[in-house]
């Protein structure tokens, strides 16, 4: 499904990911961890293009990431993307969140649109909150609201940039407990988290990256009971305590 | 004046009554006493009601100045702030170009220029286009008979207005669109949106709100800088001003009369906008 080959990006002289290569398979679920700073964000960005490649090769889908727009915003419709800060729309509702890429990209009428809004923000578990608008709902049902969002376009692939970072604790599970469902219904997903758990619990493949490379990559059995490299361990002994 | 005597702290209590008298609002009290006298001036003093009567057949074109010319300069101000946003760097740098000199020249001259340059320079490309054209439009096509003439004082009077205004407008969009935080445009981008999409679904509505309050000083701005028109003899309030003034020499009488009629505009429509400032700020769902 996702195909990266040789991934680097440079800002300036910053060094943010240095040749990363990575297969993502259809239905798979890969977890990135790493320390702050080691390139997780941008490799996922690259893959929309949010950032342009410095070098190297992606494929979506079969599709190769040119620098053409019209293949750009094509690939885009098919790549779901939940940010850390949510990014809801502040100016439209919950619902009209979930309807605009709906109508203009996807060229639904209103009511197929609308439709399709309600069923995923009863998927997300918060049918009620459909004309709130972003500011009058907490954290977890922002983001919940975003995922909603991603999956109304019908995406082939999710990617997930620390979607709980900045939610108050009793919020992260029900923000997991989406994504989890999400799993196992079957999505590919990419996801950078910090939450062991999710990644122990819903993970097919774990990717430990660290200085823009990727370090090491197993599966959750493994790769916690048994990490292969020196860094990997010493990560981990920070993050699990 | 016993309490004043008293164990309590006198001091803070006077010091309340000064305060609260100096909070109020004086100057619209003095402003409007000074109007009431004005006022009272035109109904009972047969001069100001003359002078009253003829700067007012200059209020329609005023009026109109101000409108067409600010409805023009969003236009031009949008477009241009979307130039000083953009990547494209031709796009940029010709309307980066556009606002420097639009910022760098006095509007008066710019008026002069517009009036007595760019007009005729514009119709002279024209009648050349026409004479270019002249083996397909024939010899008397619309391009060659086309002339400066065609356009009235006030029409170029308005466009000048128009683009400086532009201008100006174009770092307001320019500073409303910045504001809205990068993430909007990603969350856009992500979705599929193409840039043209995202602007005009995502950034420009939550932009347009956080300008409204400069655009509407700007308006008022307009209102006070249309007055310029009459050094092209354009008849707004100003020129009647001046004709009436050249004839009669009644200099205190005349522009009591200009200034009132233009700050009895400009005061209502700053109430009007800090109402509809206070109005956003109230509901919140405007910001990210
Ligand atoms: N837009 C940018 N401009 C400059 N440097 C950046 C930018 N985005 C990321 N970086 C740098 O690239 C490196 C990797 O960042 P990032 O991918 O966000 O790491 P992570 O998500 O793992 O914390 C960091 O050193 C960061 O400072
Ligand atoms: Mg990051």
């Amino acid at each position: 499904m996702i195909v990266i080959r040789d991934l680097v990006k440079r800002f300036g002289h910053v060094e943010a990911v240095n040749g990363v290569s990575l297969t993502v398979k259809r239905g798979q679920v890969v977890v990135i961890i790493g320390p702050s700073g080691s390139g997780k964000s941008t490799v996922l960005r690259c893959i929309n293009h949010l950032e342009t490649p410095t070098s190297g090769e992606i494929w979506v889908d079969g599709m190769k990431l040119t620098h053409n727009h019209k293949d750009i915003n094509a690939i885009r419709a098919e790549v779901g993307m939940v940010f850390q800060q949510f990014n809801l729309f502040p100016h439209l509702t919950a619902l009209e969140n979930i309807m605009l890429a709906q109508r203009v990209v996807r060229r639904r009428d209103a009511r197929e649109a609308e439709r399709i809004a309600r069923a995923q923000l009863e998927r997300v578990g918060i049918p009620e909150k459909a004309g709130a608008y972003p500011g009058q709902l907490s954290g977890g049902q922002q983001q919940r609201v975003a995922i909603a969002r991603a999956l109304a376009m019908n995406p082939k692939v999710m990617l997930f940039d620390e979607p709980t970072s900045a939610l108050d604790p009793e919020m992260i599970k029900e923000v997991l407990d989406v994504m989890l469902e999400l799993a196992r219904d079957g999505m590919t997903m990419v996801v950078v988290t910090h939450e062991m758990g999710f990644a122990r619990n819903a993970a097919d493949q774990i990717v430990f990256m660290d200085k823009g490379l990727i370090v090491e990559q197993n599966t959750p059995d493994q790769f916690f009971s048994n990490p292969r490299e020196e860094r990997t361990r010493l990560f981990l002994s920070q993050v699990l305590r | 004046m016993a309490a004043v005597s008293s164990t309590t702290t006198p001091s803070s209590v006077q010091g309340n009554f000064v305060e609260r008298l100096a909070r109020l609002p004086w100057w619209l009290l003095l402003l409007i006493l000074a109007g009431v006298t004005l006022l009272y001036q035109f109904l009972t003093n047969e001069l100001y009601t003359v002078i009253l009567d003829k700067l007012t057949r200059g209020i329609a074109t005023t009026i109109f100045v101000t409108l067409i010319s600010f409805s023009i300069a969003i236009l031009v101000g949008l477009l241009a702030g979307l130039g000083r946003v953009s990547k494209n760097p031709i796009i940029y740098n010709l309307a980066t170009l556009y606002v420097q000199v639009i910022r760098g020249l006095p509007i008066l001259v710019w008026i002069f220029y517009v009036a007595f340059v760019l007009t005729p320079a514009f119709f002279s490309f024209v009648n050349g286009l026409g004479d270019l054209l002249a083996p397909l439009l024939g010899p008397d096509n619309f391009l060659t008979q086309a002339s400066t003439q065609d356009v009235t004082l006030l029409g170029r009077a308005v466009i000048a207005l128009a683009f400086a205004y532009g201008g100006y407008e174009a770092e307001t969009f320019r500073a409303g669109i910045q504001s809205i935080s990068r993430g909007q445009m990603e969350a856009a981008r992500s979705l599929g949106m193409s840039y043209l999409q995202a602007m005009r679904y995502i950034i420009l509505p939550q932009a347009v709100r956080r300008v409204l309050p400069p655009l509407g000083n700007d308006f008022i701005a307009m209102l006070k800088d249309s007055s310029l028109v009459s050094v092209l003899g354009v008849r707004d309030i100003t020129q009647e001003a001046r004709l009436y003034v050249a004839a009669s020499f009644r200099y205190p009488e005349t522009y009591n009369t200009l200034a009132f009629m233009y700050l009895s505009m400009t005061i209502v429509l700053s109430l009007i906008v800090k109402g509809v400032e206070a109005r956003l700020g109230k509901d919140g769902r405007g910001t990210s």
